[in-house]
């Protein structure tokens, strides 16, 4: 890693005046600045981050805690409110906006001496697989820049993957933290429903959103999210418990555990190389003593059919506020109703017109009850079965994406083509349920795979005492000094 | 079994989004979201006929607090994000199409 380093090892530093927060940000922002070209960032806020890494060094200086995030540069994807700090959500229909509030998970990073050094690159409005959706061109995979990052926090796991900066947060309606990282090689998590905060992450899919860190070790996820999790009164659907300490559970193993591989998301329609790294990584955690068996998940079939009418239902609902009158673009008309039609043709981009209007189809009448109608019966059938799955295993393992990372223009002709990237990661959506994504080696070409760890609703511990076995896994496998996990750093 | 999704049906649905569709847009939207709701077909199909519908993943409730003005955004920050404003207000073009 060129800069930095994973999160413990700087707030340890940091905290323990060994390192100044000021140079772990000028190493985030040279990295940002060498790595250009990719794209990954579409705001860098480097005198605001050099501003508040100072007053993180005159904290320390004066025996101060400035938090467990202290000196961590942060990058937000792009959805993320940020005050006074433009917010464009990728998108042209947002020019210009500067938001008059933080999201909540803003005000936490902070609080923990977290310092947000950028807003990333994303699909408009979080809808697509491969950042090609935004307006201002896609980002690139930093393991091979002739491919897509994955989408939509894109940006987020390319600014990770390039080691700009080791904490970035994404958001997750339908797999957009987990399939990113996956094709950059690093760790991605989606947190339970109501677990972060949705409180200034602009809305998409308001009942499958989620906010969650995109990090190179597993024991950072799980940092991050006990920092970004907890009970927030401004987030009508936030979980009253406590998140709680994620840390105990990194160290304990997986003896005992049992573990079942989703038959329905590994096996047809999943590449070989990725099915490979699957097998591998099941037999990892066999190996330290895991019972591993599979299980069927049946509704999971139906689960990306029903994902694709609800959440565009939901956008069409959410998508409704653009309309020229109250922040953005406005496109100039003689009458208000011209200019609203005037603005939003104007402003918004092919995906999100085409997901507003299948939204907007399956809840018109004579189409609601065959279509959103059913859909909303079918997650009620994916959380049965979930549920049933559950009473036999303690986590669930799955591929993240049905393939390696492809290359660009290869699925933006064929929406359907695009939409498949997600088979894998809908489901614990509709569930509401958390899972995470871990790099588990290479597929086709040397590109990453990531290997999907799923758990039961508030199952965070569980899902990352899997995920940091086989992380541990996958580094004893590794030639030493190759990089990425660090098995030491397992318990701060 | 429902029916393909036509160019009206498309179009119908834009007028409803308020998206106004070129020709070709519509001819290229018509067929791609006909595929997406082939693709549905499978949901569609489904007997589902005394599974309830779940619209959350989590059980939650209505969520009350008392009712004491707080956290309210200051209001000449909000306007200074808007198009166009006119004593301390949104401003948009006539509604009626004719100068006030």
């Amino acid at each position: 890693m060129t800069a930095a380093g994973p999160a413990l090892a700087i707030a340890a530093a940091v905290r323990g005046g060994e390192r100044s927060a000021t140079s772990v940000v000028e190493e985030s922002l040279a990295a940002i600045a060498s790595g250009a070209e990719l794209a990954a960032f579409n705001t860098v806020t480097a005198e605001a981050a050099l501003a508040r890494a100072r007053r993180i060094d005159d904290a320390v200086a004066a025996g101060e805690d400035p938090g467990c995030l202290a000196g961590v540069p942060v990058a937000l994807k792009d959805n993320i409110c940020t005050r006074g700090v433009a917010t464009t959500c990728s998108s042209r229909i947002l020019e210009g906006w500067e938001p008059p509030y933080d999201a909540t998970v803003v005000g936490r990073l902070n609080a923990a001496g977290g310092i947000v050094v950028g807003k990333t690159n994303m699909d408009e409005f979080a809808m697509g697989s491969s950042t090609e959706n935004s307006a201002f061109g896609p980002t690139l995979n930093p393991c091979d820049p002739a491919r897509v990052p994955g989408g939509s926090s894109g940006g987020s796991a390319a600014a990770g993957a390039a080691a700009m900066t080791p904490v970035a947060l994404g958001s997750d309606t339908g797999g957009s933290i987990r399939q990113p990282a996956a094709l950059c090689g690093v760790v991605g998590m989606k947190p339970t429903y109501g677990r972060v905060s949705r409180y200034g992450l602009v809305a998409f899919a308001s009942s499958l959103d989620q906010i969650g860190p995109i990090t190179c070790t597993v024991a950072d996820a799980a940092l991050v999210y006990s920092a970004i999790a907890g009970h927030d009164p401004l987030d009508s659907t936030s979980i009253p418990e406590p998140a709680g300490d994620m840390s105990g559970a990194l160290g304990e193993g997986v003896a005992g555990l049992r573990v079942g591989i989703v038959a329905e998301l590994s096996g047809e329609g999943i590449d070989g190389d990725v099915s490979a790294r699957l097998g591998a990584a099941a037999e990892s955690l066999a190996s330290l003593g895991a019972e591993v068996g599979e299980v069927s998940v049946p509704a999971a079939v139906y689960g990306l059919s029903a994902y694709f009418l609800i959440a565009p239902a939901e956008a069409s609902s959410n998508l409704a506020r653009y309309d020229g009158v109250r922040y953005g673009l406005r496109v100039p008309a003689a009458t208000a109703a011209d200019m609203n039609v005037a603005t939003r043709t104007a402003g918004f981009g092919d995906e999100v017109k085409r997901r507003i209007m299948l939204g907007t189809f399956a809840l018109s009448a004579g189409y609601y009850d065959a279509y959103y109608g059913k859909a909303l019966k079918v997650r009620t059938l994916v959380l049965r079965d979930f549920a049933a799955a559950y009473e036999r295993f303690d986590v669930l393992l799955a591929p993240t994406s049905p393939t390696v990372a492809f290359r660009f223009g290869e699925r933006t002709g064929n929406p359907l083509a695009m939409y498949l990237s997600d088979a894998c990661t809908v489901a614990s959506n509709l569930a509401g349920h958390p899972a995470i994504s871990v790099p588990a080696g290479s597929g086709a070409d040397g590109l990453p795979v990531g290997v999907q760890v799923m758990a039961p609703a508030l199952g965070e511990a569980v899902m990352f005492r899997a995920a940091a076995a086989l992380e541990r896994a996958q580094a004893d496998r590794r030639p030493a000094g190759s990089g990425g996990a660090t098995a030491g750093s397992a318990s701060p | 079994m429902t029916e393909r999704i036509s160019r009206d049906d498309v179009a119908h649905v834009a007028w409803l989004a308020r998206l106004s569709l070129r020709a070709d847009e519509l001819e290229r939207f018509t067929l791609q979201l006909g595929d997406v709701l082939d693709h549905a077909a499978d949901v569609a199909a489904l007997d589902l006929e005394g599974v309830p519908p779940t619209s959350h993943p989590y059980p939650v409730g209505n969520v009350l607090r008392a009712d004491v003005p707080d956290g309210a955004l200051d209001r000449a920050e909000v306007l200074a994000q808007a198009p166009e404003t006119e004593e301390g207000q949104f401003r948009v073009p006539p509604v009626r199409g004719e100068a006030p």
